[in-house]
């Protein structure tokens, strides 16, 4: 169990793993799984400057959602941290060769070094990935009306065809970060 | 909500943080990858993420199943009416998905799993949602 426990799974055994989330969630209060909306709530929980958008009751909407989350938080202590994968991620050979070829060099861990550390925020390439990175994913999910789970998963699930147009959004801009944004940031 | 509620969201998002780190979903690696379609990985993923939930979906809608407490179970749609948000939207969210590597759940996850650092892309994304808030009626939809 331990050792199942501290590899990597296969893409056949996570992804419905994954899935299942979202029947659980239904099953047990009708929630619809979605994890962006907790940034809302976090701006609601604040909401300076009185906007519209986050006028409402967070803690009674919001709660089981960020119970959710910082379950989120624990499992990923648990499984990044105890039960970490031991070896380097098995990628594509020819992923690895592009992204040398842009100076990546370190392939040890979930995320580069190089660009995800306290240090890195002194570069603009850090800033660039860090802080441009999470602004555009906060504010395209919520300008979409949903994220990787709300949409991708949860809303594709559900044959909504708002779901599908959010999926091709987010692949026209995927590719155009990484064939023609990325290459410019890193080198 | 009752305690036990709490313990029940909490345990299936640690379940849910959990196999994003097992799988690799969390990897900034592993969505360069996607975004190159080198692998299967991640599609794989997906793509069975969404056949079990879309026949649990038909279960549940088919057989008007209820839920723990013994409500009925709806799922309010999306408004399928606006197209531009999805597409431009979508595609905002498609640009910081790749450079960041990261989606919501996994900038989470991968917080708890000792990646100090991503608080900032968290603050950052919840200021990305403050601003579509502020400025969400000048945008078209």
């Amino acid at each position: 169990m331990i050792e199942f426990l501290s590899q990597p799974w296969p893409w056949y055994i996570g992804g419905p793993i994954i899935g299942l989330t979202v029947p659980l969630l239904l099953l047990v209060g009708g929630k619809v799984f979605g994890v962006s909306s907790n940034l809302r709530h976090a701006c609601a929980a604040c909401n300076f400057g009185n906007v519209e958008f986050f006028n409402y009751d967070w803690i009674e909407i919001g709660r089981w959602n960020l119970t959710f989350l910082t379950g989120s938080v624990v499992g990923g202590f648990l499984g990044g941290y105890v039960f970490t994968n031991p070896e380097p991620i098995a990628l594509a050979q020819s992923t690895i060769t592009d992204l040398q070829g842009l100076g990546i060099t370190d392939f040890n861990g979930y995320v580069p070094n190089e660009l995800f550390s306290w240090s890195s925020l002194g570069s603009v390439t850090g800033i660039i990935v860090l802080v441009l990175g999470g602004f555009l994913v906060g504010f395209g999910a919520r300008y979409a009306g949903g994220c990787t789970s709300g949409h991708a998963i949860s809303g594709t699930s559900n044959l909504q065809l708002a779901s599908y147009l959010a999926v091709i959004g987010f692949f026209i801009g995927g590719l155009i970060m990484t064939y023609l944004i990325y290459p410019i940031i890193l080198t | 909500m009752k305690f036990s509620e709490y313990l029940k969201y909490l345990s299936i998002g640690t379940l849910f943080g959990f196999v994003l780190m097992k799988t690799e979903v969390v990897s900034w690696f592993r969505i360069q990858e996607m975004f190159r379609f080198d692998s299967i990985h991640m599609y794989g993923i997906i793509g069975l993420a969404i056949m079990v939930g879309m026949i649990s979906i038909q279960i549940i809608k088919r057989f008007k199943v209820k839920d723990l407490e013994g409500n009925p179970i709806s799922i309010p749609p999306k408004d399928s009416t606006q197209v531009t948000r999805y597409i431009v939207g979508g595609t905002f969210f498609g640009l910081g998905w790749a450079l960041l590597g990261a989606c919501p759940g996994p900038m989470f996850a991968l917080l708890g799993s000792g990646i100090t650092v991503m608080i900032i892309p968290i603050l950052a994304g919840i200021a990305g949602t403050y601003t579509y808030g502020v400025i969400k009626d000048k945008l078209p939809h």
